[in-house]
């Protein structure tokens, strides 16, 4: 049974009969969503998982082209941006409004890092010719052998980019939520009592971060395995 | 092609027709029955049981055990159906060994296809009656399917991708073919004759009208474009004597084992550095659009009829000898 | 006079920015309407052109356009959103005694993301349409073809977000909006219908998403991940592409079934046979349904042992749905049936719904699927489902809570009419593509040859009368809006909350949030034998007495 105060907290919404419920439907709400961005990056899994069993070889040299210190200092990046997010929720949780709003900002700013080196390596690509289209160039260099079939190396790369760049493309709805965020934060708008957004928009940070973890390995260190 | 009346029932001219009949009229008696049992259950219920009506309406309490029954019950049924059509499905895909092997080249909006003895023909095939078939098929652009409803067989045509179909003709006659796979425009007019013929008449018919064997075109084409200046009957030259080839394991650059069959000596053709035989480099230049699927298909056929010539003991593939 | 959701609130904004679920219903009401006008306008077209064997009313541009776009309207913008964005949008919340759903801005969000979906299939239509069949397969929609499709592949992507929403928003109230003591097992089968459909909204619709991407990205850049020239494969796209559209169909029939469910009981006053039974069964068609997209490929070149697979699953796939019919059948034995407009869609939903499922076998049974994949009779199956499956369930759906949404009673006599001709068209139009199919005739044909003429004059004569089956209540229920007999709070007499509430509900549903203690379909079939005809005249009286003293 929830408290006198609560049901006429201003955080209740009409539908709802008490916070509680509001907080659940949120939390369930989000975990549902976050199921579709895991399904909506499962088919893309799927087709890679494919292409990447039909031309290992040449898949194998592609990733050679990829700067993987770049890739997991990247990785290092968006890891920690999840850990000053968590930091940002048990702020919100003890009524800390000071360390939400650092964290919350921490987080932007690392964010906002990780896809700066994005594009920084997707620069690098299109000077090297390995951008999918009339002008992909395939070119050998120290530890990147030659190739013949250069169309497979090219889906490779079609791959990287249509992966990586859905992944920035969620990055850059999470910065908009997050510079919500911050502003909501700065107005007040959280309390121990209330801070749903600030959990449920950790969740969705987290579920990005998480699809990172994936991708780095499967697409930077194609070569590094035990067999080869 | 013959004017047709209006039929309720599709010919049945191949081996698998029975059989395929058999097994529908098998479904046909299910979905009758069931039809007809709900149908008058539920229009005699809601009858008989209609408001205001005085009847006994006390019921007993509700039986799991009816649930399993008619859970059960469908349930064998539609496993009857899975085994049966698995069984003939199996028969379908597993061509026997002695078949008339024809390729069709299937291309918006057109069927091209090529007897073995060089006969070819537009959007008709001619067969002889009793004998295989088995048609090796390709796309030169979208995907089609070649569908001979007479015959009851059907089967995607691929670009790049061989794909083959196999079948008995059991009847004199001409029966429609279609293509079943939206393709374009003018898919509708992708169609053609199928003409079973008694086995000397087609004999006859398949010699004529050749303008060149395709084994003899594959050889004209091997020459034209110069491809033995690198596949060098001795083994001498940038790429592999082929002679013989067809058929073997060998291994590929990279890593793997290649069955040198039709795809990739279609692809080494049209993709050459796709898979690339050890001990050779990725010189080959590719001949896509220089030459057609029915160009590759007769190179195919003429490195097929190259019988195995000795090797020099000192060429690169002696090691890697896999037959 | 109190308000009620429809009168609270005149103005143009107070509906466009709404958060009432009822009201957001109406408005996908009133789009999937036309949506479904479209789509039928065109079947009609091409259905006319059908009727000789050459092309000789369309240019196979035109044609190929036309079956397109019935197909994408149809299957994006009419059957997916159709029952669970009007009848679940407006009944969930009532029917578990909430005040609205989990989200509503973001139901209201659905809505408009389904409008810009449907801009965006304008725009493609307006930039001459596209011709590669609702299914889009490569290479010839990413390489080959001249149309549109990068505007129809966007349309059909925005579309899958909106469900994808009102299917989250569904989840969601379901587990944590229930009334006191409304327990999972007390649940309208309805509700459990849509459940199911929400679960394989969220697991499948993503997928369809990334594949229509890749697409679009394929048409655009031109690049080669479904062209086998530079080293894609086609047949990947018809794995991604069916991974989704075959779960999809489940979408587009178990609201209907849902509906099915609750007008069963109500027409023969009486509980539902077997209701564990029919609730695990819409979760077992949700799972099995997402195991068994190969059989859409069985002659692609498949393996054929990974065609054995998906044969085998899609037979089992079929079980569940019998179960149902046979429960529904059940519910109807020793009933007390009274027999109106609500009662002719449930008998035809079961006839045709029956025959539908069966013919499935058909196409599951692999070695008889050779012969007809992608005939006629794939035409009369499917449409068998979704005509005389959902869209009777979702016309009977219309009728049955008409009352409950709108306050007025439609007429009798032409619920009835319309009904029967929907039945007898639909069976005039789909049966002879059985036989069509099974002669050879391959779908998607703008000419034919001769002999199959007889059976598509019949086709042709039976849309006809479908379509006027269709137009008939577009005429009569906009009719009684206004002049349609003022509805009781149960003119159906029938069990549920939604008909413990006033007809039409108040904004927030209840006067009182209800507090449920009595079983799911608490009917009790011999009472209401008795009771229906001393009620029937004593309402009446009472509502008599009612007019003549309110304003």
């Amino acid at each position: 049974m929830s408290s006198h105060a609560a049901i006429h907290s201003p955080h209740l919404r009409h539908q709802f009969d008490d916070l509680q419920q509001q907080r659940e439907s949120a939390a369930l709400g989000m975990w549902s969503f976050l199921v579709t961005e895991v399904m909506f990056f499962a088919g893309l899994f799927g087709a890679y998982t494919l292409y990447r069993y039909w031309y290992y070889p040449e898949w194998d040299a592609a990733s050679r082209q990829l700067d993987h210190y770049l890739g997991a200092f990247n990785t290092f990046v968006l890891l920690t941006s999840s850990l000053t997010m968590a930091f940002a929720v048990d702020a919100a949780a003890s009524g800390n409004n000071r360390a939400l709003k650092r964290n919350i900002l921490l987080t932007l700013i690392l964010g906002l890092a990780f896809v700066g080196i994005k594009i920084y390596e997707y620069y690098t690509k299109w000077e090297h010719g390995l951008v999918p289209g009339s002008h992909f160039h395939w070119h050998a260099g120290p530890g990147i052998p030659d190739i013949e079939n250069v169309r497979a190396a090219e889906l490779f790369f079609v791959f990287y980019f249509t992966m990586t760049g859905i992944h920035a493309f969620h990055m850059l709805i999470g910065f908009g939520l997050l510079i919500t965020l911050y502003i909501q934060a700065h107005l007040n708008k959280f309390s121990a009592e209330y801070y749903t957004p600030v959990e449920m928009i950790g969740l969705y940070w987290h579920l990005v971060d998480i699809l990172w973890v994936f991708l780095f390995p499967l697409l930077y260190l194609i070569d590094r395995n035990f067999v080869s | 092609m013959s004017e047709k009346s209006f039929q309720l029932w599709p010919d049945m001219a191949s081996s698998f027709a029975l059989d395929v009949d058999l097994l529908y009229g098998f479904l046909i008696v299910v979905t009758i029955f069931f039809s007809i049992l709900i149908s008058v259950m539920v229009i005699g219920f809601s009858l008989y049981y209609r408001r205001g009506r005085k009847v006994n309406r006390k019921l007993g309490h509700h039986s799991n055990f009816t649930e399993v029954i008619w859970a059960a019950g469908p349930f064998v049924l539609v496993m009857i159906m899975f085994v049966w059509g698995a069984m003939l499905f199996y028969k379908m895909q597993t061509p026997p060994e002695n078949t008339l092997d024809i390729e069709v080249v299937g291309k918006q909006w057109m069927w091209k296809i090529q007897h073995a003895t060089g006969r070819q023909e537009i959007n008709a095939l001619h067969l002889p009656l009793g004998q295989p078939i088995r048609l090796r098929m390709i796309s030169e652009d979208v995907i089609h399917s070649f569908y001979i409803p007479a015959f009851r067989v059907k089967q995607d045509v691929l670009p790049a991708f061989f794909t083959q179909l196999w079948f008995e003709p059991t009847r004199i006659g001409t029966y429609h073919l279609f293509c079943a796979e939206y393709c374009g425009n003018e898919h509708s007019k992708m169609i053609g004759t199928v003409t079973v013929m008694a086995p000397e008449e087609y004999a006859r018919w398949v010699e004529e009208g050749v303008q060149e064997k395709p084994v003899d075109a594959g050889e004209r084409l091997f020459t034209q474009f110069q491809c033995n200046t690198c596949h060098q009957s001795d083994n001498s030259g940038n790429g592999p004597a082929l002679a013989g080839l067809f058929g073997k394991k060998r291994p590929l650059k990279g890593g793997g084992l290649v069955e040198a069959n039709d795809q990739y000596f279609r692809d080494s053709i049209l993709n050459p550095h796709k898979q690339i035989l050890a001990g050779y480099d990725a010189m080959m230049p590719t001949f896509q659009g220089q030459l057609t699927e029915s160009d590759s298909l007769a190179i195919i056929a003429y490195l097929k009829s190259l019988p195995q010539l000795p090797i020099p003991e000192n060429s690169v593939s002696m090691q890697d000898l896999n037959p | 006079m109190k308000k009620n959701y429809l009168t609270n609130g005149q103005t143009v904004a107070s509906w466009l920015l709404t958060g009432d679920h009822k009201r957001i219903a109406m408005l996908y009401l009133v789009s999937v309407t036309l949506f479904f006008l479209v789509g039928g306008v065109a079947a009609l077209m091409f259905r006319l052109e059908l009727l000789t064997p050459k092309g000789d009313m369309f240019i196979p541009e035109q044609y190929n356009r036309l079956f397109t776009l019935h197909g994408v309207m149809m299957v994006f913008f009419f059957l997916i959103p159709a029952v669970p964005a009007v009848l679940g949008n407006f009944l969930i919340p009532i029917m578990i005694g909430a005040r609205d759903l989990a989200f509503p801005k973001l139901n209201l969000a659905s809505w408009y993301i389904y409008v810009i979906a449907g801009i965006c299939a304008i725009i493609a239509l307006i930039q001459g349409g596209v011709d590669t069949g609702w299914t889009f397969y490569t290479p010839y929609s990413s390489t080959y073809s001249n149309t549109a499709v990068t505007a129809a592949v966007l349309a059909a992507f925005i579309a899958g977000f909106s469900s994808i929403l009102t299917a989250l928003n569904f989840i969601v109230t379901v587990h944590t909006m229930r009334a006191p003591g409304l327990t999972w097992f007390r649940l309208p089968l309805f509700v459990w219908a849509h459940y199911a459909t929400s679960l394989i909204i969220i697991l499948g619709t993503p997928v369809l998403a990334i594949t229509l991407l890749l697409l679009g990205l394929e048409r655009v850049c031109g690049v080669g991940i479904f062209d086998p020239r530079l080293g894609g494969d086609p047949i990947l796209f018809q794995h991604l592409f069916w991974f989704y559209s075959h779960p999809a169909v489940y979408i587009m029939v178990l609201p209907a079934m849902g509906v099915i469910s609750e007008m069963v009981a109500c027409a023969a006053q009486k509980k539902v046979f077997g209701y564990e039974f029919v609730a695990f069964s819409s979760l077992a068609i949700a799972v099995l349904g997402f195991l068994v997209w190969g059989h859409h490929m069985f002659v692609t070149g498949q393996s054929m042992y990974a065609g054995f697979v998906f044969s085998f699953i899609s037979m089992l796939v079929a079980i569940p749905s019998a179960i149902k019919v046979f429960n529904w059948t059940a519910t109807i034995y020793k009933g007390s049936i009274v027999w109106n407009t609500v009662t002719m869609y449930v008998l035809g939903f079961l006839g045709l719904f029956t025959i539908g499922g069966l013919t499935g076998l058909f196409l599951a049974t692999i070695a008889v699927d050779v012969h007809l994949h992608d005939t006629y009779f794939v035409v009369a199956h499917f449409h068998y489902i979704m005509v005389g499956g959902s869209v009777m369930g979702y016309l009977g759906g219309i009728h049955f809570w008409w009352p409950k949404m709108t306050g007025r009673m439609f007429p009798e006599f032409f619920g009835k009419l319309s009904a029967l001709l929907v039945f007898v068209g639909f069976n005039l139009t789909f049966f002879p593509q059985f036989v069509l199919g099974y002669l050879g005739m391959p779908r998607r044909y703008h000419a034919y040859p001769d002999e199959f003429q007889m059976l598509n004059v019949l086709s042709t004569a039976g849309a006809t009368v479908l379509g006027l089956g269709y137009a008939l209540p577009l005429f009569y229920l906009i009719w009684s809006l206004k002049y349609g007999k003022k509805a009781s709070n149960n003119p159906w007499h029938a069990y549920g909350l939604e008909w413990e509430t006033s007809s039409p509900p108040p904004t927030f549903n209840f006067d009182v949030m209800p507090v449920v203690t009595r079983p799911a379909y608490d009917y009790d079939t011999e009472a209401a034998e008795q009771l229906a005809k001393v009620e029937d005249k004593a309402i009446d009286a009472i509502r008599r007495e009612h007019e003549e003293t309110a304003l």
